[in-house]
């Protein structure tokens, strides 16, 4: 059982325990350790279970490779799933509750699964789930969430109590990984003077060769990284990072880097993830190396772990996993853990060899240290249910049929030798060579990722370059430090314990324990005809689950080259994609939550809107009233009473968000009558015209009235959600393609708010204010004028997009708010109110006007909604111009803008489609229309609608069926889009 | 994300800043034109694999519109130039030649 030693634990402090719960059972760890280490010290081995055979699992590792020992952490607004226990920093009170597991971790219903594994073999879903096909949605999928994932998600109604916050840095060098190789590359940049950043994603620095014991330049490693990190503090031009996980490289040097920040103190007044967005020169990867697990039965009993994840605990935080443990191996590297065990006074069962002889420098110190080696052996099978009780041994290349001895041990520590971590380095396009003597993918320095200049811009250096002897390892990095340390004999790739393994046996070595991928699984699929990589990997789950295959990949990929009959590197990898490991959602939100997700825009009346209750509608980022109800009242009562009053009286809507785009020089007119269809350069100083613009499909784009403020200068108002798409279309023509023309454009819309003072009371109510005429005769309809307002400068336009008589008038933005008030009180004695944009649409409805967005929708030109009349016959050329000459927009046969009345004078659905009989080419349902504006109208006293119809305006009067929302039909009358005031009396007077 | 620099006002920047405006140097066809012109004009784009020539704003900056030749295989940068321009800079055809032996010219 595992538990905590009486002495050293290089990184605790024993001088602060720390009380933490597990699944409510209280536990004590110190100040320094991971859960992991806490937990594998306070005597808890079992830490969940397994996503499909929900199997008894224990931490394997002691880092970010874990893939079992995952936890849910936290409770309430701060409960996070899938926490690996071995990267979270212990704290004080820290809650953990264990997953994937129904009633209890010691009991678990699920675990049935695992007697069933014959039934669940690669590819189960898939071949289960296939027939009938009506079952996909309704029946396997719910079926297939509630058994798959293995945290729970937060509740849906909690929010995020922390914050998180979002940093750009900028380097000459980045540096990841704070090992020995990435300390002295650190070191040697930072010495030419170079900027540097150096992040490591634990809290300490040294990586292995601390644990391991190298001695540098003739002091310890430990002393030896102290003295290099001391200097690099030292140092103006070195930023020094440690909790900070470089989690992506992508395109010309840019790097995500995540730091914790006070993951390990929740509740202190800091951000608790910062996300570093890093600009970099150059790029050193100094990742180090992932060992690898040994395929052998029952490698995925709690107790089999990792050798070097052992020898981490015993020297780092002074837990042994067991009280007698077994050390298998392939490679000398583990002897270094038999030895760390027996230095700290745990029982070495033995050291389990697969090579034929074990006689370097390393098993000869186990074997004067009293350890027993077994060369030529493997491990059959581990003993145990919950827990190791022993391992059966047998020759390594043999089927495992001949048993010659059972050894009793409580652990076991296995090394299949190491894999340099290559995935930062693959991130952005670097390639990997097979390297034959250590059996792994390396960087190959002859293909890196490529840079804005074309030349690589990461560099891997040290383990994390294939070199795996600490002498090499500083060397590669470019120091000239003198390195002692024990000499290594060659490693034997083994995929498989014992070589000749059974199938009952294969069936029980796992490759991938989070997601419960065995070694039958992967040649399985293999048989089953998935011979690439990527298939395989998606067919069994094979580094699918959360650490994404640190452990399982080059062993699975061994396995499947091996089935295959070819060698490793025709295989190949999959794909190496960022994260490293999983980065919050927080942090990738950032600051960016809440009122500050994006900018608000608001109009200089918005503070007098909200004070009225306004009812908020989104329009771009704009917030435009809806409507504003007065008391209990319904939005539909208060929309129906604002058209009443605007109908009967006067009405006040704020237009300010209308775009408004000042087009000025000597070339303006000739700009004016490219950009929209109808001929506007005729168009007389002091009137108005409305105008469209259509993009070169021929296809509608925008609308607005056109107003000429000078013979040089044009006032073009465009859609509220249109303006800043407008000018970018402008701005584009005007740089890329008429540069020589002399035309300059602005966006004025928030320099001005606009007042649209609608009604038949209209003009009383600027004559009370007072200041210039706005008589019919001084400012006619579609006219406009200067003046003064009730002491406000003011620019009048005579438009009406309601069909009343009109006045819009533009007021300097800094005296919107006042002239608003102003316009309140001398329209009091008419009941003037405020309306919002639900009246301005039923209003324009009314009117048969269209609006951008509901009449088309980017596949609607001009024609096809009754604005022929706006599109010039006289000019040779417009954008758009060519467009409308194809074939398919001459056609008698497009869907035309007609109105609609349902024959009851109920409101028609909003884009209801009006179906035929039969069925398109595509096999879908044919249709002759469709519905693009419908509401009720208060003035009418029914529901009215417009629609495109097939060739509609030649069936005026003609019956068809719509789609109601209920599921039947709904009968309309094509009519003319213009319900109200055809002849267009009321605007003009 | 790419890093861009701006030939009217200077800057280099994040990607973020910029916005892309497709293939660059493309002749506009209107009335009077072809079919197939006009859509060639319209639809037809070169998607190269290698040397390609694209339409940036700086958009979150000066506000200009530039022009860019990128391999869109490797992301390498050949250079960035104005946009008042039919055809690419000699300087920058040149380097590309230099970079890119074996490709068939704009």
């Amino acid at each position: 059982m595992s538990h905590r030693l009486g002495t050293g634990g290089r990184l605790i402090d024993r001088t602060r325990p720390m009380e933490f719960t597990f699944n409510g059972k209280a536990m004590r760890g110190y100040g320094g350790d991971t859960l992991a280490s806490a937990m594998l010290g306070a005597g808890q081995v079992l830490a969940g279970r397994s996503f499909k055979y929900h199997r008894p699992r224990g931490v394997v590792a002691s880092g970010a490779e874990e893939p079992n020992a995952l936890v849910g952490l936290g409770e309430g607004q701060r409960f996070e799933p899938n926490q690996r226990t071995t990267t979270t920093e212990l704290f004080s009170g820290l809650k953990a509750t264990s997953q994937n597991h129904w009633p209890s971790l010691e009991f678990d219903v699920g675990a049935v699964n695992s007697k069933l594994w014959r039934f669940f073999p690669a590819g189960f879903y898939y071949k289960t789930f296939i027939a009938p096909r009506p079952f996909w949605k309704h029946v396997y999928e719910p079926i297939i969430r509630r058994s798959a994932g293995l945290g729970k998600a937060p509740a849906a109604e909690s929010r995020d109590a922390d914050r998180y916050e979002q940093i750009y840095a900028f380097c000459d060098v980045l540096v990841i990984g704070g090992g020995i190789a990435g300390l002295a590359a650190a070191k040697a940049a930072a010495d030419k003077g170079q900027r540097v950043v150096l992040v490591e994603q634990t809290v300490a620095f040294g990586g292995r060769a601390v644990v391991d014991g190298a001695v540098i330049d003739g002091q310890s490693a430990e002393a030896w990284v102290a003295a290099q990190l001391a200097a690099l503090h030292g140092m103006d031009n070195v930023t020094v990072l440690s909790r900070t996980m470089a989690s992506g490289v992508y395109d010309h040097g840019y790097v995500l880097a995540y730091q914790r920040v006070a993951d390990h103190e929740p509740g202190a007044d800091k951000p608790r993830h910062r996300l570093w967005r890093v600009r970099a020169g150059h790029v050193v990867t100094a990742t180090g190396a992932i060992e690898r697990p040994l395929s052998f039965a029952g490698n995925d009993l709690p107790g089999v772990m990792l050798a070097a994840a052992v020898r981490d605990y015993v020297v780092n935080w002074a837990v042994s996993p067991g009280k007698r443990v077994a050390v298998v191996t392939n490679n000398d590297d583990a002897y270094r853990t038999a030895l760390a065990l027996h230095a700290a006074g745990v029982a070495v069962a033995a050291v389990i060899d697969a090579r034929a002889e074990a006689t370097g420098e390393l098993p000869a110190k186990a074997r004067a240290a009293g350890i027993r080696v077994l060369e030529d052996t493997a491990i059959r099978h581990v003993e145990g249910g919950k827990a190791v009780t022993g391992v059966a041994l047998c020759r390594f290349d043999s089927d495992g049929g001949a048993v010659f001895e059972t050894l009793a041990c409580d652990a076991v520590a296995m090394s299949g030798g190491w894999s340099p971590v290559v995935h930062l380095w693959s991130h952005c396009g670097g390639k990997l060579t097979w390297d034959e003597s250590g059996a792994f993918f390396r960087p190959d320095p002859a293909r890196p990722p490529l840079g804005q200049d074309g030349q690589g811009f990461v560099t891997a250096v040290g383990t994390a370059n294939g070199v795996l002897d600490t002498a090499g390892v500083l060397a590669d990095a470019g120091s000239s430090a003198v390195v002692e340390v024990e000499a290594e004999a060659p490693m034997k790739p083994v995929w498989m314990m014992p070589a000749q393994a059974d199938y009952l046996l294969r069936a029980k070595m796992w490759l991938d324990p989070q997601n419960d991928v065995k070694v039958s699984d992967v040649q399985l699929a293999a048989k089953e005809g998935y011979a690439s990589v990527e298939h395989t990997k998606r067919y069994t789950t094979l580094g699918m689950a959360t650490d994404q295959g640190k452990l399982s990949n080059i062993n699975g990929l061994a396995i499947l080259s091996d089935a295959l009959g070819q060698p490793i590197p025709q295989t190949g990898t999959t794909t190496f994609r960022p994260p490293y490991t999983p980065i919050s959602l927080g942090v990738i939100a950032g600051e960016a939550r809440g009122g500050i997700f994006q900018p608000l825009r608001k109009t200089a009346m918005h503070d007098w809107h909200e004070a009225k209750g306004a009812h908020w509608e989104p329009v771009g980022h704009w917030r435009r009233p809806y409507c504003y109800p007065q008391g209990n009242e319904s939005h539909k009562d208060a929309v129906a009473r604002e058209i009443n009053q605007v109908r009967g009286s006067v009405g006040l809507l704020d237009a300010s968000t209308l775009g408004k785009l000042l087009v000025k020089g000597p070339d303006a007119g000739r700009f004016v009558d490219m950009l929209y269809t109808n001929l506007m350069s005729t168009l007389p100083v002091g009137k108005c015209r409305y105008g469209l613009m259509c993009n070169e499909n021929g296809f509608l784009s925008d609308d607005g009235v056109v107003a000429r403020l000078s013979e040089d200068s044009f006032l073009c108002h465009t859609t509220s959600g249109g303006a800043d798409r407008i000018l970018a279309w402008m701005e584009d023509w005007l740089q890329c393609e008429w540069w020589d023309w002399k035309v300059h454009v602005i966006n004025l819309t928030e320099q001005f708010a606009q007042i649209a003072v609608v009604g038949p009371n209209a003009r009383k109510v600027l004559e009370k204010l007072g200041g210039m005429d706005v008589s019919r005769e001084a400012l006619p309809f579609m006219e406009w004028r200067e003046g003064a307002l009730g002491g406000v400068q003011a620019r009048v336009f005579r438009i009406s997009f309601s069909g009343e008589l009109s006045y819009e008038i533009a007021v300097p933005a800094s005296q919107g708010q006042a002239f608003w008030e102003q316009l309140l009180a001398a329209g009091a004695e008419f009941g003037v109110a405020p309306y919002g944009t639900e009246a301005l649409h039923v209003l324009r409805a009314e009117k048969g006007f269209i609006m951008i967005g509901d009449e088309t929708d980017g596949t609607v030109i001009p024609q096809d909604l009754g604005l022929s009349w706006a599109i010039s016959k006289k000019k040779a050329d417009f954008l758009g111009k060519r467009g409308m000459e194809r074939t398919a927009m001459v056609s008698a046969d497009r869907w035309k803008l007609v109105g609609l009345e349902t024959l009851d004078g109920s409101v028609l659905p909003d884009g209801a489609l009006a179906p035929l009989p039969g069925k398109t080419p595509n096999g879908q349902q044919a249709t002759q229309g469709r519905v693009t504006s419908t509401y009720h109208s208060p003035t009418l006293g029914k529901g009215i609608a417009m629609g495109l119809v097939h060739r509609g305006p030649e069936r005026m009067g003609e019956v068809i069926a719509f789609q109601s929302a209920s599921g039947g039909e709904v009968s309309a009358r094509i009519v003319d889009p213009c319900f109200y005031d055809k002849a267009g009396e009321k605007q003009d007077v | 994300m790419l890093l861009l620099t701006c030939p009217c006002c200077g800057v280099t920047a994040e990607e973020t800043e910029f916005a892309n405006g497709g293939e660059a140097h493309l002749k506009r066809f209107g009335p009077g034109s072809d079919d197939a012109d006009y859509e060639a004009y319209m639809f037809a784009r070169k998607n190269p694999r290698g040397v390609h020539f694209e339409r940036w704003r700086h958009i979150y900056g000066c506000g200009k519109w530039f022009l860019m030749a990128r391999c869109t295989m490797t992301l390498e940068v050949f250079g960035t130039y104005r946009a008042q321009t039919s055809e690419p800079p000699a300087e920058i055809v040149a380097k590309i030649k230099a970079r890119r032996p074996e490709w068939e010219g704009f």
